[in-house]
């Protein structure tokens, strides 16, 4: 019998409980699992998608402006961050790639803290233990298998709280997350594999990661998984509070899959206009995360004048805080450069600090010629 | 004192470090019934439960990667690649993941993981099975390395490693499982650091580095030469990064003479690095260039071909012959 039967179709069906045009889509399984989302929630939930997508906007700005050596943006993404993000409790923990500064914000960072990494003045932004948040992560994958080790110290803790793990459509070709997701189910460790299919790895198209849909590959791991409209922050926040429920009591781990899309570019070193076409970026422009939810707060009667200039007075209020906090970042001091490696003493890296010291201590006295130090 | 294998002692010094700390926990391919397939792991699921012995799937990787989220949790995993060959798919995860995570959260998240690797050669086996990569570890800051090469040490080394807040890599040489020894389990574990390289020989003539499987046959070439009437003085580095080179720098501007015996391949490993180290540090004591004698820069052979590829010791001899100017294998070719 062929597996890609009609079951697969069915399956391959994206949960959608906001239609593009704001319309509010009624669902059998996933209504239950926001009946508590009353207007103010919702208003929640829609300033948080304009206050980061103020921040990414405000950082791209600033990456232009010679402020910052690199951004990634999430344009297009704020709905499958925030709705998944806003589900999370505090004792949650999150091991994100390096996309997920929406994320970040709604785990309580630092805002100098998310533009450290970016300028250059760190290699992570916030001590990951204040936030429950691991480090931005470059390598692709890796971190769904620190989630899924994580969730196995939650069992052994006997907790109930549940690791996090986001990446994007490319990292599904990688041999750590089909690890992760091998481990996680053989252990029915606690924790959301939660995959931002963006549809582009840098230049290249989620068909060339996947032949069928994403979420498709999780059954054959014996996890269960879900397609959920990525651009829908109330799905989002449906799908992934089942997916905690699961966790939490017991059920193991959960594949979701937010099909969305990255409206900018891989980050701003990239020039996405070389390999896709403007007609797709339209299409997916009419999907627009914000205007959905604002086409349906303004139906109920949700997005009077005054609330949105409350939102777009929070947002500009986090930018220019954000700014500030980045332009006034003290430099790091040379010593800098040895801090850390080790968390105990090493000969080695003594000796070489030593001698970089005195390497630069030699720019303020002259070096002696006679002694035995000059030649060390 | 006890007289036990060095497998045993491992053994014992793993339980030593689960009963001390809940948070230790061992993760691997078959270290629970079976107990590892060198049987190091032995008894201890039985006596501490399958969560504190994890069986795990096979991907190295996975168990590497799973390890640091454990470390997160607060826990010291205790990894056991099943044989030194096994260990590239893991490579990432050491180099980008283990090593690196202390010093780009400034401190903030420790890695206390140790890396058991079954290493070295002699024991017959297909390829993969006999590999010396420990220069590859060696090369990677944030990472610790060491290798054992008695029962004592590695009962001792074994607890330090796991109670260290760095990742180390701990290399056991799999030829010496059988070994006997004394160990004393009542010595305090935190008397000797780690990183001291031991004089196993003390000798005036040469200097003789080396570290995990090669020790025994290196004080066997220490015994060989005293009756051609040299005294070799043979170093156990225990601690591969760092080398203890004060240790070595003292014993070299006594002898003057050199030379660095390993497994692994020649070239970029750990004897370049000695030779030059120890160059740098006392090049007017030097009467002799170092000599290094290595396994060759070759894939691990056939075991057929294997005893031609690992110094034994007479090639030892042959690089005292060399470090000391005598008749050699090379003479009237240096220069």
């Amino acid at each position: 019998m062929l597996l890609n039967n009609e079951a697969d179709a069915a399956q391959d069906e994206l949960v959608q409980l906001i239609a593009p045009n704001g319309e509010r889509r009624h669902h059998p399984v996933y209504d239950r699992w926001v009946a508590d989302v009353d207007g103010e929630a919702l208003q929640a939930l829609y300033r948080d998608m304009v206050v980061i997508r103020r921040i990414d906007a405000e950082a791209t700005a600033l990456q232009r402006q010679g402020e910052l050596a690199l951004w990634p943006p999430f344009l297009g993404q704020e709905a499958a961050q925030i709705g998944s993000a806003r589900a999370l409790r505090e004792d949650d923990f999150v091991f994100s790639s390096y996309r997920e500064s929406g994320v970040a914000y709604c785990r309580g960072v630092d805002l100098t803290d998310l533009m450290r990494v970016w300028r250059g003045n760190a290699s992570a932004g916030w001590d990951p233990f204040a936030i429950n948040m691991a480090p931005t992560q470059v390598i692709i994958g890796a971190q769904t298998l620190h989630a899924t080790g994580y969730a196995m110290g939650i069992l052994h803790d006997g907790a109930d709280s549940v690791a996090v793990t986001y990446f994007g459509d490319g990292a599904t070709s990688q041999g750590d997350v089909n690890e992760a997701m091998v481990f996680a189910a053989s252990y029915q460790a606690p924790v959301i594999f939660f995959c931002q299919n963006n549809q582009w790895a840098i230049s290249e198209p989620v068909r060339l990661q996947a032949h069928v849909p994403i979420a498709r590959r999780a059954p054959g791991f014996g996890i269960p998984s879900v397609r959920v409209d990525g651009n829908d922050v109330l799905a989002c926040l449906a799908v992934t509070r089942e997916a905690l429920d699961r966790a939490r009591t017991g059920g193991g781990p959960t594949f979701i899959e937010a099909v969305t899309y990255r409206m900018g570019p891989h980050t701003t070193a990239d020039d996405p206009t070389r390999y896709r076409d403007a007609n797709e970026l339209e299409d997916w422009a009419a999907k627009d995360p914000i205007a959905r939810l604002a086409g349906l707060l303004d139906a109920e009667g949700l997005l009077p004048a005054e609330v949105s200039d409350s939102v777009q007075a929070s947002a500009d209020d986090v930018a220019a805080r954000l700014r500030e906090g980045c332009i006034s970042m003290p430099e790091p001091a040379a010593q800098d450069v040895f801090k850390h490696v080790y968390s105990e003493p090493n000969s080695w890296l003594e000796r070489q600090q030593d001698q970089y010291e005195r390497y630069l201590a030699s720019f303020e006295s002259p070096v002696s010629d006679s002694s035995e130090e000059a030649s060390r | 004192m006890a007289t036990m294998t060095f497998g045993r002692a491992i053994n014992a010094g793993l339980r030593r470090a689960m009963e001390n700390d809940p948070k230790v926990v061992l993760m691997g391919e078959d270290i629970g019934k079976l107990g590892g397939v060198f049987r190091v792991t032995d008894g201890l699921q039985k006596d501490f439960g399958p969560h504190r012995v994890v069986d795990t799937p096979l991907a190295e990787s996975g168990i590497m990667g799973t390890a640091v989220g454990m470390a997160y949790r607060g826990y010291r995993p205790v990894v056991e690649i099943q044989f030194d060959g096994f260990i590239y798919p893991a490579f990432d995860q050491i180099v980008c993941q283990v090593a690196k995570l202390h010093y780009r959260t400034q401190g903030n998240v420790k890695m206390p993981i140790t890396i058991r690797v079954p290493f070295g050669g002699g024991i017959g086996s297909p390829e993969h099975h006999s590999e010396s990569p420990e220069a590859y570890f060696t090369h990677t800051s944030g990472l610790r390395v060491v290798s054992v090469s008695n029962p004592q040490d590695a009962y001792v080394m074994i607890q330090q490693a796991i109670a260290s807040n760095d990742p180390i890599l701990y290399f056991e040489p799999k030829r010496r499982y059988h070994l006997k020894g004394e160990v004393d389990e009542s010595v305090d574990i935190t008397a000797t650091g780690m990183g001291a390289a031991r004089v196993v020989t003390e000798g005036s003539d040469v200097t003789l580095v080396t570290y995990g499987p090669l020790v025994p046959t290196a004080r066997d070439a220490a015994v060989a030469a005293s009756d051609d009437g040299v005294s070799v003085e043979v170093i156990d580095l225990r601690s591969l990064a760092p080398i203890d080179f004060a240790t070595v720098e003292k014993s070299v501007r006594k002898t003057g003479r050199l030379v660095i015996t390993h497994e692994a391949a020649q070239s970029g490993g750990l004897g370049a690095e000695i030779a030059a180290s120890i160059t740098e540090r006392c090049f007017y004591y030097l009467e002799h260039a170092p000599v290094r004698v290595t396994g060759f820069d070759i894939p691990y052979p056939y075991s057929k071909l294997e005893f031609h590829h690992l110094p034994d010791l007479d090639r030892i001899l042959d690089g005292v012959d060399r470090a000391l100017g005598r008749p050699n294998s090379l003479s009237g070719l240096e220069g």
